[in-house]
């Protein structure tokens, strides 16, 4: 099997607060092939942005600390890198795409000059060379009339115009790996649609992997191959895409599927949707053992002794569940 | 067909936007456009709708928490716009809403029980302080709490539990009719069914009536008995949830269904996706609003005039000249 | 059913920004150290008995002793009583002043901030009309056509205080009323005072149990200052030789007398200085600790 083009291991990043140490992030193997579309789904608090945002090291540093782990991007880890060393790497080999494209862009400076920014720095253009490559990637991302709208302030386009913008920034060095962080979450339904597409269609041009990081499972279904589900700072289940929405293992990714509601059966079969019962924990004092068995319905004694690990139960379908190690000593 | 608990005709609701204290040129933006439906008592009626849809401001307007610009709202037989200011006091009892954000809509200076018991004390409804917190006390239970919550302040609650005190509150005073705002959008997905589970119990058990405004068709379709779809301020298509999604007759209405995603790998199938952006509410295309994006207009007919809305299958309305 | 989750943490939002404010340990410290001085000022008196004005030629201009430790003036006078009784009008007058502009902004404000048509923009209006208008001479102007009157009315030590109150106070109102009006702006499109509307709560309960509670941090903060700032007004005035009647000994008053003495006497002006800086500091101080511990973007 190829080496894979990101390879998280055993990642711990934490943070100290007034509070105490939130571990937000505590101990996730997570590995994307190249050209591959990486689904991380989880719900608020449980990790995915911040194992995200400590790929490119983009966590302040003071408050947050990454503890322990590895992050091998083509085989270097970039855990210990400097400032200067990521600065090369961040946009040229892996880029990301926020949430809120409002804030991700500076509003005092028009988004032509936010990309040939990127593009000069990064590839060494000329101005002259960088404005033409930005209104080609506008027009990539099909952004109607792009040699006048190069132009344009942020305040000026709508929230799926700007996402767009973002994206064309994101690849106008041509990354291997684009980590998307909820980035359609902020949209309406209908946009949505357009920049899931969109991304769809930039992956396949310029071949690149994507690590789709959001809360929507519907999302993750319809753009990821495969899927990695985070809870409480660690992940719980891995799986392809199919696998994972046909046989959900984990009891809260069970819950979870069960608990939306499907607009293709919802008006005919008015089932009660089910609920996972319960809150997440908290992440400053994390229960010793499984982090779900308090909301679990099938949790035993024995799920409070110790995290169990995350194993493999054929097909590239992995749990982190003591009701599929059945070896494990009580 | 009993007499409707809410019948809105020809809502409209137009905000200025810009010009000073001096200017006279400000813009208009149309935010509700003869807008009309009813709500039958005890059934829930969806308002599904994206951004700049009109849905929320149409829920406020129903409240007169915004006043409209035109139009008339009937609450059992009785025309809100032209109630006095007293009677209009007591219709707070018969109508509630609750919010889409958990952490704005609580006053988090005020302890959870004084949030609940707040109507309590405006409206006179509790004889003895002792009545008040046994009052209190119930509503929490009501809603999944612990009556000894009511010490306690909003920020020591999780969204979802922010969210059931909003339910309690607006329970307090025995609504009739409950205007919910996007209730389970800024929550999680495992908390969103809690809170709709929730909200199906206290409907069963206190036949209340709900005006469910939402931007996720999946959610609307499964607390809905009938669903409105608003484009721009206006209804394109009103049907029971069921036949809303089995014949969709309205093009916008074809396109959000298609875009909505489903938890389903293997239904990876074609999409209509709308090309171009929503238009914005100050000027809004002429004629029928969608026409600029519409994959089946027909000009000029479709630019020129405003379809109505019209009825083609049994309760089952549409505004579109080509599908009526 | 569900547990919160910080259920170990049951403070207020008060109790809250207490605990935020003595993290600040300059703020602290200042806190401590204005309150030894209003403690001491308030009650040294009744320890040290000497009078402001007994004169005593004999001991002019003195440096420090055990009988007057903060040595005297040229006529004799014991300047730590002078300085105690000054300290208590500057603070008075400090306080008092602080109390008008509050009061006088927060209405202000608060109406312009409710009002949704013509009244909102024509306080404001007024407010920045107040704003332009140039602070010492008119000081000037209202002290000449009033002094006399209100000396009338209150007798001379009464009526200047009020008169240099409602003056200084009277001219400190305006960025309390633009901050109150912007806090209202804000609040009044929140939620949770929609929410009360939809209740049934009147105008005046959506402001007094929704809108002020939640209002009222930056107005703290901006408080502490103006009590600064008024101490500073009076002493001024008090140096101009425009404040009190001379036999009334403020801070500013004694510095004024003791200018033309520096090279002489230089402890003479040295006391008062320092009390004014040293208030006027930890005051500072004390709302920047204020403003951290209200912060309404953590309340909010």
């Amino acid at each position: 099997m190829a080496e894979p083009l990101l390879e998280i291991r055993g990642l711990k990043t934490h943070f100290a607060t007034e509070d105490g140490i939130v571990q937000a992030v505590d101990g996730v193997d997570i590995s994307i092939a190249r050209g591959e579309t990486l689904g991380v789904v989880g719900e608020s608090g449980c990790g995915k942005t911040v194992t995200a945002l400590s790929v490119l090291k983009l966590i302040a540093m003071p408050p947050g600390r990454i503890v322990a782990g590895q992050i091998l991007y083509q085989g270097r880890d970039l855990a210990p890198l400097s400032t200067a060393e990521m600065d090369r790497i961040r946009a040229k080999d892996i880029a990301m795409v926020f949430q809120e494209p409002m804030t991700s862009l500076n509003p005092v400076y028009t988004i032509g000059e936010q990309i040939a920014e990127v593009l000069r720095r990064h590839e060494g253009l000329s101005r002259k060379a960088a404005l033409e490559r930005t209104i080609e990637m506008l027009r990539l991302v099909q952004i109607p009339n792009p040699d006048k709208r190069v132009h344009d302030y942020p305040h000026q386009f709508s929230g799926g115009m700007r996402q767009r913008v973002m994206i064309a920034m994101a690849l106008s060095c041509s990354p291997k790996l684009l980590i998307a962080d909820e980035p359609t979450t902020a949209l309406d339904v209908t946009i949505q649609a357009q920049i899931l597409e969109l991304l769809q269609e930039m992956k396949s041009r310029f071949g690149m992997a994507i690590m789709l990081i959001t809360h929507a499972m519907g999302v993750v279904a319809e753009t990821a191959q495969r899927v990695v589900v985070m809870y409480a700072g660690k992940v719980i289940e891995e799986a392809p895409v199919e696998a994972l929405f046909a046989d959900p293992k984990h009891p809260y990714t069970q819950g979870l599927i069960r608990s939306i509601p499907r607009i293709d059966t919802a008006a005919t079969r008015k089932a009660r949707l089910e609920a996972i019962p319960g809150v997440v924990p908290s992440l400053l004092k994390p229960p010793p053992g499984c982090r779900f068995a308090a909301r679990c319905k099938h949790a035993m004694p024995r799920c409070r002794d110790a995290v169990p690990p995350l194993l493999e139960v054929g097909g590239g379908h992995k749990v982190a569940c003591v009701l599929y190690q059945p070896e494990m000593a009580a | 067909m009993s007499e409707p608990l809410l019948r809105v005709k020809d809502l409209t609701k137009n905000f200025k936007v810009g010009g000073g204290f001096l200017s006279r040129n400000a813009a208009l933006v149309h935010a509700v456009d003869n807008v009309s439906f009813d709500i039958q008592p005890g059934e829930t009626l969806g308002l599904v709708g994206e951004s700049g849809s009109g849905k929320s401001t149409t829920g406020r307007c129903i409240l007169r928490l915004i006043e409209p610009t035109g139009g008339e709202v009937w609450f059992e037989g009785r025309n809100v716009a032209e109630l006095s200011a007293a009677a209009f006091r007591s219709l707070s009892r018969d109508m509630q809403i609750i919010f889409q954000d958990p952490f704005a809509s609580l006053n988090p200076r005020m302890t959870v029980g004084a949030i609940i018991g707040e109507a309590l004390t405006i409206h006179g409804l509790a004889s003895s302080k002792q009545a008040y917190a046994d009052r209190v006390a119930q509503l929490l239970e009501t809603v999944g709490l612990q009556p000894d919550h009511m010490r306690r302040y909003p920020h020591e609650f999780s969204g979802g539990q922010r969210q059931r005190i909003g339910i309690a509150r607006a329970l307090a005073v025995e609504p009739k009719l409950i205007v919910c705002d996007e209730p389970v959008s800024a929550l999680d997905v495992s908390i969103q069914a809690q809170v709709i589970n929730l909200l199906e119990d206290l409907q069963a058990k206190f036949g209340l009536t709900y005006l469910f405004i939402a931007h996720d068709l999946s959610v609307v379709e499964h607390i809905s008995r009938r669903v409105a779809v608003m484009y721009l301020g206006r209804i394109v298509e009103i049907a029971s949830a069921h036949d809303l999604y089995a014949r969709p007759l309205h093009p916008y209405t074809e396109a959000l269904l298609s875009a909505v995603p489903v938890t389903d790998p293997k239904a990876r199938r074609k999409r209509i996706v709308l090309q171009g952006e929503v238009p914005s509410p100050i000027n809004p295309p002429s004629g029928c609003h969608f026409h600029t994006r519409c994959p089946i207009r027909k000009l000029p007919l479709c630019s020129t005039e405003v379809p109505r809305l019209k009825e083609t299958a049994s309760g089952h309305y549409v505004a579109c000249h080509l599908r009526s | 059913m569900v547990e919160p989750q910080r259920a170990a943490r049951q403070f207020s939002p008060w109790l809250d920004a207490w605990r935020r404010f003595r993290r600040h340990r300059l703020a602290v410290a200042s806190a401590v150290i204005l309150v030894a001085m209003i403690l001491s000022i308030l009650f040294a008196p009744l320890l040290w008995k000497v009078a402001i004005n007994d004169i005593d030629f004999t001991a002019r201009m003195q440096t420090p002793s055990w009988q007057h430790p903060f040595g005297t003036d040229d006529l004799g006078q014991d300047l730590l009583a002078r300085m105690l009784y000054g300290g208590r009008i500057s603070l008075a007058v400090g306080l008092s002043a602080m109390v008008v502009a509050l009061t006088v902004g927060t209405i202000i404000g608060a109406v312009a901030g409710m009002s949704r048509r013509w009244v909102g923009p024509a306080l404001m209006w007024l407010t920045d009309l107040f704003l332009s208008l140039p602070a010492l001479p008119l000081l000037l102007l209202v002290i000449y056509l009033f002094r006399d009157a209100l000396k009338a009315a209150f007798g001379p030590e009464g009526g200047v205080f009020v008169m240099i109150v409602v003056v200084i106070g009277g001219l400190r109102w305006m960025p309390v009323a633009r901050l109150v009006r912007a806090q209202f702006l804000s609040l009044r499109e929140k939620e949770f005072v929609e929410a009360a509307r939809a209740l049934g709560a009147s105008k005046v309960r959506q402001v007094v149990r929704h809108i002020l509670p939640n209002a009222l941090g930056p107005v703290i903060v901006a408080a502490t200052i103006d009590v600064a700032a008024a101490i500073i007004a009076e002493s001024t005035l008090s140096f101009l030789g425009l404040g009190f009647p001379p036999d009334i000994p403020t801070w500013g008053r004694i510095l004024y007398d003791a200018k033309d003495y520096l090279d002489i006497a230089p402890h003479w002006a040295l006391f008062p200085g320092a009390a004014i800086f040293l208030t006027v500091l930890s005051i500072n101080f004390i709302g920047d600790g204020l403003r951290d511990a209200l912060d309404p973007r953590r309340v909010m």
